[in-house]
């Protein structure tokens, strides 16, 4: 029988965040199409992990096991996973739209004949037949995408946008899946990660965020940002563009590439929101955005929205600030 | 080396967001368009490749007559050649789906015999971010993505990856290969005057979408386009720069309750 096959990935000997949101996205889509739910991730079948599976309990859970699977490689991956996939048969490939995902899925869903629906942010079904959505122009548009091939539809869901379920008690069954691998097959040598620098900043535990993005323009305009955490006495936080410039450092970046934060109060300045960068804030408390266009889709997830020139407004904001502060 | 980079013409970055009449993409009149950014870091990282090793760096794009824009500005830049699948019209190429986009691709460029083919990470407006992976697959290359920086080796190649959350890998790869690059790890360089007038001396060849003879046959098809729904609702706050100012210190204060 056909079925929802869900990906999950392990980060810190914890199955992540985005991968029990991808697990819930799989856990609706099947329930909408009639369908049972499959997970599979790279363990060895004796791995505790495998024992806290989060949110609805699935059919069963493939462990994909193999020496050479240890360090991801996209070749290992596609390989392992196209094989898992040649068994199962299932309607629907589920992943989580990860930095990892990204690498090795559209290679993937290229080996089936089939284009991989990446960055998913809803599903909407009717008469049985899914649509996925996902976003075009940097967030400020919306499309309705919908897979026509004959193969297997992989897609890719996007952090923070479906809501992870409450564990269910109870038992799956494991199953041990063991690939046919040879080390030939994997042609990239992949290194050890490791962090460029030690992150000196603690962005997470701020209470207060000031985060500036391109509208700055140039690195001398920062000051004004600078002063206004300052009065704030909040960190002082950016948009990729900015640490890509040089103009902050690098871990003082939010966002995809960056830190994830959620403080009580973000304040967004200059930053329109692309994707990458509302992954890494969208969870705050309270979101202030100033931007001189009010189509920016930062306004999309702010509380609070102050439409004009920073230039003016920031300095304004630092006085006001100051004048209760005093 | 010789090296392509699949380069894509994207609307400028603050391109007035209207929706067109079909209800599947915006609405392009008016709209200004430019090259995709992390396509620019691509040719970047090329060009600097080719200086310092020699070779060749031919740029490759798709596109309807307005991409010529985008390939002089590369050929200004110090490309050597670029190829030009051309579209007659501005949607002949959205019926394709990214997998019959990269056999397009692939077609155009099956007599070249190169070291490497670079790309950006993902484009701009369609944000699909699987060209280069799914080239790498239909050549049967080796890739590697989300990468900053690329040195040469005795055997193939050694590249920094960049991982979430402020991690990074190195990797070496045998050539040939398919890298797409991040933005932001080097400088892009400006055209020089130089460069723009020799740029008009270079080779372009234009193939039409017809001639290369892959049927568009999508998998996944784009039904429409709407402008998203707020997520939360945001109470803009008017007035003058200092009145909107005090309101939001007073919101700040007493409903957050963070100052």
């Amino acid at each position: 029988m056909s079925s929802v096959l869900v990906f999950l990935e392990i980060r810190n000997r914890e199955i992540s965040r985005i991968s029990c949101e991808a697990v819930a996205a799989g856990h609706a889509l099947a329930e909408s199409v009639g369908l049972p739910v499959d997970l599979a991730l790279v363990a060895s079948p004796g791995n505790p992990i495998l024992e806290h599976i989060h949110g609805k309990l699935p059919r069963k859970v493939y462990a994909i096991d193999h020496p050479l699977l240890h360090a991801y490689t996209a070749d290992g991956y596609t390989a392992a996973c196209a094989q898992l996939i040649e068994h199962v048969k299932p309607a629907y490939v589920v992943f989580p739209h990860t930095y990892q995902v990204r690498d090795f899925a559209p290679a993937l869903a290229t080996r089936f004949q089939q284009v991989l629906i990446s960055d998913v942010t809803g599903i909407e079904t009717s008469n049985g037949a899914p649509t996925f959505i996902r976003q075009l122009l940097q967030g400020k548009l919306n499309a309705t995408y919908r897979h026509t091939g004959s193969g297997p539809c992989f897609l890719s869901v996007q952090a923070g946008a479906f809501r992870a379920d409450a564990p269910e008690a109870g038992t799956t069954v494991i199953e041990p899946f063991l690939p046919k691998l040879e080390a030939a097959q994997i042609r990239v040598q992949p290194g050890e990660p490791f962090r460029a620098s030690a992150q000196t900043v603690d962005l997470a535990s701020a209470q207060i965020l000031v985060s500036v993005g391109r509208g700055i323009k140039e690195e001398a305009n920062i000051a004004i940002v600078q002063e206004l955490a300052t009065a704030l006495g909040a960190e002082l936080a950016a948009s990729r563009p900015i640490c890509d410039a040089g103009w902050l450092p690098m871990d003082r970046q939010v966002g995809s590439s960056g830190q994830t934060v959620a403080p009580k109060v973000y304040v967004a300045i200059g930053i329109s929101g692309a994707i990458q960068h509302l992954v890494g804030m969208k969870g705050s408390q309270c979101i202030v955005a100033i931007n001189k266009d009010e189509n920016a889709p930062i306004f999309e997830v702010a509380d609070y929205g102050i439409v004009g020139d920073l230039f003016e407004i920031v300095p304004a904001l630092t006085a006001a600030v100051r004048k209760i502060r005093k | 080396m010789k090296i392509i980079v699949a380069i894509k013409q994207v609307p400028e970055r603050d391109a007035r967001i209207r929706i067109d009449a079909a209800g599947k993409w915006i609405d392009l009149a008016d709209v200004e368009f430019t090259m995709n950014e992390s396509d620019a870091y691509a040719l970047e990282e090329a060009l600097q490749l080719k200086e310092a090793h020699g070779g060749e760096v031919v740029v490759l794009t798709a596109g309807p007559e307005r991409v010529g824009k985008t390939i002089r500005e590369a050929l200004a830049k110090g490309a050597d050649r670029a190829i030009h699948i051309a579209s007659e019209t501005e949607d002949a190429l959205a019926a394709y789906d990214a997998l019959g986009v990269a056999q397009l691709l692939v077609a155009a460029v099956k007599d070249e015999q190169v070291d490497l083919i670079l790309t950006g990470l993902q484009s701009d407006d369609l944000g699909l971010g699987q060209t280069g992976v799914i080239l790498a697959e239909l050549l049967g290359l080796p890739h590697a993505t989300l990468i900053l920086k690329i040195e040469k080796t005795e055997t193939g190649i050694r590249v920094l990856r960049e991982l979430e959350d402020g991690w990074f890998q190195h990797l070496e790869l045998p050539t040939p290969a398919v890298l797409t690059v991040q933005s932001g790890n080097t400088k892009l360089r400006y055209a020089t005057l130089m460069g723009i007038k020799k740029a008009k001396t270079k080779e372009v060849r234009t193939v039409s979408v017809a001639e290369l003879a892959v049927p568009a046959q999508p998998v996944v098809v784009l039904e429409h386009v709407k402008l998203p729904t707020k997520q939360r609702t945001t109470q803009i706050l008017g007035g003058s720069a200092a009145e909107a100012s005090a309101a939001l210190v007073e919101k700040l204060q007493f409903e957050v309750r963070a100052l």
